[in-house]
């Protein structure tokens, strides 16, 4: 063997750590650099708003303010005391409450429904192939179609379903779902738990798949109640998943926007955080004021997935097992 | 088999018809109305009457769907292109090098991938003013990398967590640098992650509304769940139910085609990602 | 082709120190073997050696030249894993050659260069093989002949029979020895778990325990003449018996070794006992021996088994083949 010997390099160049380490600052730095300037310069801009009398037309005209978009103390010549701000608005919390009524229902309904499909998927029977691809449909629609198809089938004179429920008899005159106070919160939750559901089943099957089969043959051979097995093995080998399944879920519930905008447009009685704050900023003329909900609600997501993380001891970056 | 064995797999059998059925009837009934004109769509029908492509014909042949189309298929594409190519490198160096704040840095981008969109609009609306990029594509290629790069990184971080360390080792061996190992070792490993995260990634373009309807303002620049959502007949009362099912129906075909053929790739990249698409 | 002196190595990992001091020569075109129970560093030590981990501190040195800082790459090293670490989708020959390429060798050359380490190990008719197209032994052929290519000063060996089945282990153990055998300059680094392993492959062992080096020497020294406790158990199938209390105290010691094979069946020996389990290989058979001490003695003999479970046997150490040790582990001798 002839050919040429690598040099030996001189001890005191990079070290192999040191070069990697350089490597791997310029290879995250075009990322960072982008997501600074989606994200992080974006958010800080909105705050600032938050707290300007900035409006639509004259984005670089506006004034420091401070918390008055937030709440303003006005003491009137004769002498009342008056609340301005979106903190006494009614109509925003008003949002907050939808948001947190969908969220909530939302997300459990999905979580239950969503278990009990991954439960069916891990069985085994015939024709599981296409129930899995059956149950992808929904998630794979996009949001808006979705929710155009359900304002069509929900639609009042001709809607399907108010057909369907009028043949069973589970209705005596035709509802306008979307349109009734009453009703608009049912649809959109209808909705959203058909659209999100198989989101949910997936994960929750995966984490199932991940459960020893050998656990289910021992409790069976143990004669254990299958009750007993899923509350006492199943959902306590699944929970670690479960749990990042539904902060997903839920974070992706508190910021809807779309399906409510498209299926139940101007609806007070479903109006969320979202859709308020897009109505003021852009809609309704007051940029600054839109501003100070959109705050507001990063505000409140940010301070819900702290305490979740905390108090649910979750593990997301999946680093911790490794 | 015994008679309560028997009615538990009845009920079981039931069970998985009411899920199959609860799936896809909704986007079934979309494809009948979309076939249905006249009176035929002001009947509840539960069977196509007759096969009418006049909404189809209605819809492309429209003055902006196409171009509405065109729209969503150079954002999306783009945007994935774009993000993949900053992830690649960004998740190698999250996955495989050690480095203090590692673990900070990959919350802050998993924090980023959970924003509210609505929380940067306001900034994000005056940075694309700004650059004078108000209703172009790009104003929504710009926005759109907020979701789909943290998104991309993240699930490309963990499959590369996943690939085997000694081959990377192998390759240091043979006098490979960080940039080789990437372009020459992972990638061509990785390029059934990289089209799953492609495709979730896609979707997740495709479909997105709130920026979409903010940052555009004609109808020429609109992208399909805009234009879907805006479409309007010539009254306020008269919703073209006809052809927003056949603007539905040729929006969302393609899509599930490309999600049961990766059907197994995007149950393993929703699982990595935990993210909705 | 090269001599390598480890003076004073430790490694830690944060608060952990795995490698503890480690002052170690290895000769030119010495064949060296770790051995040591799982997380006694030989691993670590060998990662060391080659690059892919830096040393907290000390000096490493390969002829006489310090390459603490020095990449992997340039240390003129080559490595063969314990799981092969082929790239799936090159080729062999592919794989065979990415160093050469990565280091911009003229076409001929590498050609050259693969074939002839292709034709060394009988893979030449793989080339345009990917490795999921092979079988264990094969792969591990591919990855010893990538390590040739690199025409290593220091050939680096992680464990790599361990992912093979135990006649491909023999097999390739062999193939493995006549390599060193027909590249007698090249300096050989040989990690494993396996005492057979070691005894078999070694010019010189050096045993490791806990981030230290418990001895080094020839096979036949850590046999013979082991320095502790620890290098008297670890080497040599069956494991030496040790016998204390009493047994000990009668030779003046702590603890007391001795092989099996140094045990001889007699009438009136030292030690009295039942046989409480007999295996018979054929060539040799073990007796397992309930004398009274903590765990039964296993004598080797020679030939077919003529004594059944149960008997009474009187046995005795052969002159000469007593290890004595002192509380502390260590011989007296």
């Amino acid at each position: 063997m002839t050919a040429s010997k690598p040099a030996i390099a001189r001890d005191g160049g990079l070290s192999l750590q040191q070069q990697r380490q350089k490597a791997a600052f310029w290879f995250l730095a075009p990322m960072l650099i982008a997501l600074f300037c989606v994200a992080a310069w974006p958010l800080l801009r909105t705050v600032w708003f938050s707290l300007t009398d900035t409006s639509l037309n004259n984005l670089y005209g506006g004034k420091w303010i401070g918390f008055d978009n937030y709440l303003r103390v006005q003491t009137l010549s004769n002498g009342t005391v008056r609340y301005k701000g979106t903190l006494v608005d009614p109509a925003w919390w008003n949002a907050v409450w939808n948001t947190l009524r969908f969220s909530v229902v939302s997300v459990v309904c999905e979580t239950v429904l969503g278990l009990i499909v991954a439960l069916v998927l891990n069985a085994e029977f015939k024709g599981r192939g296409l129930v899995r691809a059956a149950i992808l449909i929904p998630w794979a629609i996009p949001t808006i179609v979705s929710a155009k198809m359900w304002a069509w089938m929900l639609n009042d004179q001709y809607g399907i379903l108010n057909d369907m429920a009028l043949n069973l008899g589970l209705i005596s005159s035709k509802i306008a779902w979307t349109a009734t106070t009453d009703t608009a919160m049912y649809a959109v939750l209808m909705v959203d738990i058909w659209k999100t559901t198989p989101f949910m089943a997936l994960l929750c099957l995966a984490g199932l798949q991940m459960v020893p089969r050998d656990i289910y043959e021992a409790a069976k051979i143990d004669g254990i109640n299958p009750v007993k097995v899923f509350f006492k093995i199943t959902l306590p080998l699944i929970r670690p998943a479960l749990m990042v399944a539904v902060i997903f879920r839920m974070l992706d519930a508190l910021r809807i926007f779309d399906l409510i905008y498209v299926l139940t447009p101007n609806s007070a009685a479903t109006k969320t955080m979202s859709v308020i704050s897009r109505e003021n900023l852009i809609e309704f003329d007051k940029f600054a004021y839109g501003s100070a909900q959109s705050t507001l609600l990063f505000a409140i997501l940010a301070v819900f997935v702290s305490l979740y993380i905390w108090l649910g001891k979750v593990d997301l970056s999946g680093e911790g097992g490794k | 088999m015994t008679a309560n064995k028997m009615l538990k797999s009845i009920a079981f059998y039931a069970l998985v018809v009411v899920i199959v059925i609860f799936s896809i009837f909704p986007f079934y009934y979309a494809i009948v109305t979309s076939f249905a004109t006249g009176t035929a769509l002001f009947e509840a029908n539960y069977f196509p009457k007759a096969f009418d492509w006049a909404n189809y014909k209605a819809v492309l042949g429209g003055a902006t769907f196409p171009r509405n189309i065109l729209n969503s298929v150079f954002v999306a594409t783009t945007t994935v292109v774009f993000a993949l190519f900053l992830a690649v490198t960004a998740s190698y160096a999250l996955a495989r090098v050690r480095f203090r704040g590692r673990g900070l840095l990959l919350m802050t981008i998993l924090a980023v991938s959970m924003f509210p969109q609505i929380a940067v609009l306001a900034g994000l609306f005056e940075l694309i003013t700004y650059l004078g990029l108000f209703n172009s594509p790009f104003a929504l290629i710009l926005s759109y990398t907020i979701f789909t790069l943290p998104f991309t990184v993240w699930v490309l971080t963990t499959f590369m967590r996943d690939l085997p360390v000694e081959i990377e080792e192998a390759a240091i061996v043979d006098g490979a640098t960080p940039w080789i190992i990437i372009t020459k070792v992972f990638l061509p490993l990785l390029w059934p992650a990289l089209v799953t995260t492609g495709l979730l990634a896609f979707i997740g373009a495709w479909n997105e509304f709130l920026f979409a309807l903010t940052f555009t303002s004609s109808e020429s620049t609109r992208t399909v769940p805009v234009a879907i959502a805006l479409l309007s007949g010539a009254s306020q009362q008269e919703i073209p139910w006809g052809p927003i099912m056949a603007a539905s129906v040729i929006v969302t075909v393609p899509l599930i085609i490309l999600v049961l053929i990766f059907q197994r790739k995007i149950v393993a990249g929703l699982t990595a990602g935990g993210v909705k698409g | 082709m090269a001599k390598i002196e480890l003076k004073n190595v430790k490694k830690s990992y944060g608060a952990v120190d795995v490698i503890k001091g480690i002052d170690l020569t290895i000769e030119k075109g010495e064949f060296m073997v770790f051995v040591g129970p799982s997380g006694c560093g030989k691993s670590t030590l060998l990662r060391l050696i080659s690059g892919l981990e830096e040393i907290s501190s000390g000096d490493m040195l390969f002829d006489s030249e310090r390459v603490n800082n020095v990449l992997p790459s340039q240390r003129g090293i080559a490595m063969v894993f314990q799981s092969y670490a082929l790239y799936p989708h090159m080729s062999v020959y592919d794989n065979m050659a990415f160093g050469m390429k990565l280091a911009k060798a003229s076409p001929e050359a590498m050609k050259k260069r693969v074939l002839e380490a292709a034709k060394l190990l009988q893979i030449d008719h793989l080339l345009e093989r990917l490795p999921k197209q092979l079988s264990g032994g094969q792969r591990q052929r591919v990855a010893i002949g990538r390590a040739i290519v690199r025409d290593p000063r220091v050939f680096l060996f992680d464990e790599p029979l361990s992912n093979l089945d135990a006649a491909l282990r023999v097999q390739t153990r062999l193939e493995i020895a006549k390599l060193h055998h027909s590249m007698s300059d090249v300096t050989m680094i040989y990690v494993t778990h396996d005492q057979v392993e070691a005894m078999t492959l070694a010019d010189r062992i050096a045993v490791l325990r806990d981030g230290r080096l418990e001895q080094v020497g020839t096979p036949a020294e850590l046999y013979e003449r082991p320095n502790s406790i620890f290098v008297a158990g670890f080497i040599g199938s069956p494991k030496m018996n040790f016998l204390t209390g009493k047994f000990a105290a009668d030779h003046g010691c702590t603890t007391l070794g001795i092989r099996s094979e140094h045990i001889d069946v007699v009438t009136g020996g030292m030690w009295t006992g039942q046989i409480v389990h007999a295996e018979d290989l054929g060539s040799d058979n073990y007796l397992f021996v309930e004398v009274g001490s903590d765990e039964p003695l296993i004598v080797r003999q020679e030939g077919k088994l003529t004594m059944k479970v149960g008997d009474t046997v009187s046995l005795s150490p052969k002159d000469g083949q007593l290890h004595r040790f002192d509380q502390n582990g260590k011989p007296i001798r």
